[in-house]
């Protein structure tokens, strides 16, 4: 029989359970459409954290029942979704005045790459994937506080923590936490260089190091 | 005076031009213009430049108009979903302004604020800034986007009095309230038209001087685009 090779790093679940630590009770919060919706599931108990959609929505509630489902009540992502007794609704406007006023203390979104200065790309491959930025660039530009959540290797293997990004931006010098599967970086401040914070269960430093071309400090 | 009109093609008489600049509401296919795209792509009216968030999805929405091809540019910040738009744009027959979201927001709620100019953060630094002007305020850089002020705004809302007061539902808010009132002229389909003085005058989402054109557009079959529902808990 061969052996089963171990499980190592983070699944996507973990990484959104790692991304819910950085809650904190009062917050409200944007999260962007994949692993970051997962944070979701992992608001601690008894923390008030409200939700954010960007297309004019505070108080995001979970999927609706089947019979419930009400097509002029969707996320950012399209998909159907519940309102809680504390929703608000407001126009597009209105919500993007909230997001580049400041007003939000979080944001969650996936990544392509990030620079060692904390630049983000994760909106356009050029030639390849066109869709658009949506609301990336004004949440970037806006929300306090940034955490990338993402895969630490593309699927080639090839680092996605990098020393300058090779995609067209979504933000320059915006990120201030990056969550892989392997590891968990932090930098205090827009000036400061990115700190190795965390390792995953079974991975380490030297691992880090192989698999990241951005400079970072340990 | 009298805003209220049979159907959408008599409430856009007069109204559309080839060239013109649009401002659509809606997001995703969630509070889209539907009965007014139809009519618009009835019509023919061609060279179109339209600002809306998305550019509907293959068949569907503004979609409708990208297969007839009345539409030259679009200005939009997102736009999956769509394969004859990647094509379209792909082989350099559609033009395609990309805006960040909140922008494209921003650009109409101050077009029609009779705003021309305002400056933000967003995209500072990315490919979105490039031929912006830039400017420092205490000691951040700034870009300077345009307001969009169309030609004519296509807009959906739930309910509407006689006057043209108007109220959204849920999220289907989204872009119509910023894109109506980016219209030099704005025509409106509604799900309920109903007698002036029923509507609580403290909760009008678009007062009635924004809206010049009304239509009853129900009964309506609102598309959903990814149905994602919970399982009820055994009792």
């Amino acid at each position: 029989m061969a052996t089963q090779v171990e499980a190592k790093g983070w699944d996507r679940n973990q990484m959104a359970a790692r991304a819910a630590k950085e809650l904190k009770d009062g917050y409200y919060v944007n999260l962007g459409i994949g692993i970051p919706t997962l944070v979701a599931n992992n608001i601690p108990q008894g923390m008030t954290v409200t939700l954010q959609s960007e297309n004019g929505m505070l108080g995001i509630g979970p999927f609706p029942y089947d019979d419930q489902v009400d097509p002029d009540l969707i996320n950012a992502g399209k998909q159907t979704i519940s309102e809680l007794p504390n929703t608000s609704y407001f126009s597009s406007a209105d919500s993007f005045a909230m997001i580049r006023g400041g007003h939000i203390d979080l944001a969650v979104l996936g990544g392509m790459e990030v620079s060692e200065t904390g630049d983000l790309a994760n909106w356009m491959v050029p030639g390849k994937m066109i869709k658009g930025m949506g609301g990336a660039m004004d949440l970037v530009a806006g929300v306090k506080k940034i955490i990338v959540v993402m895969e630490h290797t593309s699927k080639n293997g090839d680092p996605k923590f990098i020393p300058e990004c090779t995609l067209p931006l979504t933000g320059k010098n915006v990120i201030d936490m990056i969550i892989t599967d392997l590891a968990v970086f932090q930098r205090p401040d827009h000036d400061s260089p990115f700190r190795l914070i965390e390792t995953a269960p079974g991975v380490s430093s030297q691992e880090i190091r192989e698999k990241t071309t951005a400079h970072y400090v340990e | 005076m009298q805003k209220i009109y049979p159907n959408a093609e008599a409430a856009l008489e007069g109204l559309l031009f080839d060239g013109m600049l649009i401002a659509a509401g809606g997001f995703g296919l969630c509070g889209i213009p539907e009965r007014l795209i139809d009519a618009i792509q009835a019509s023919g009216v061609k060279d179109l430049t339209i600002a809306s968030n998305n550019a509907g999805i293959d068949n569907e929405g503004l979609g409708k108009l990208l297969r007839t091809r009345q539409v030259k540019k679009m200005i939009a910040s997102y736009v999956g979903e769509n394969k004859e738009f990647e094509r379209q744009y792909l082989a350099g027959e559609l033009e395609v302004e990309f805006t960040p979201q909140g922008t494209l927001a921003e650009r109409m709620r101050a077009g029609g604020a009779g705003i021309p100019g305002f400056y933000t953060k967003t995209g500072v630094g990315t490919q979105v800034a490039e031929g912006k002007e830039v400017k420092t305020f205490d000691g951040d850089d700034f870009i300077l986007e345009r307001g969009i002020r169309a030609d004519l705004a296509i807009i959906k809302g739930w309910k509407a009095d006689e006057s043209g007061n108007l109220v959204f539902r849920k999220t289907a808010r989204n872009f119509n309230q910023p894109a109506a009132t980016s219209g030099k002229v704005c025509v409106a389909e509604v799900e309920e038209i109903v007698p002036v003085g029923s509507l609580d005058p403290d909760s009008i989402h678009l007062p009635s001087i924004y809206v010049k054109r009304l239509i009853l557009g129900a009964p309506y079959d609102k598309k959903i685009e990814f149905r994602t529902v919970r399982e009820r808990e055994a009792a």
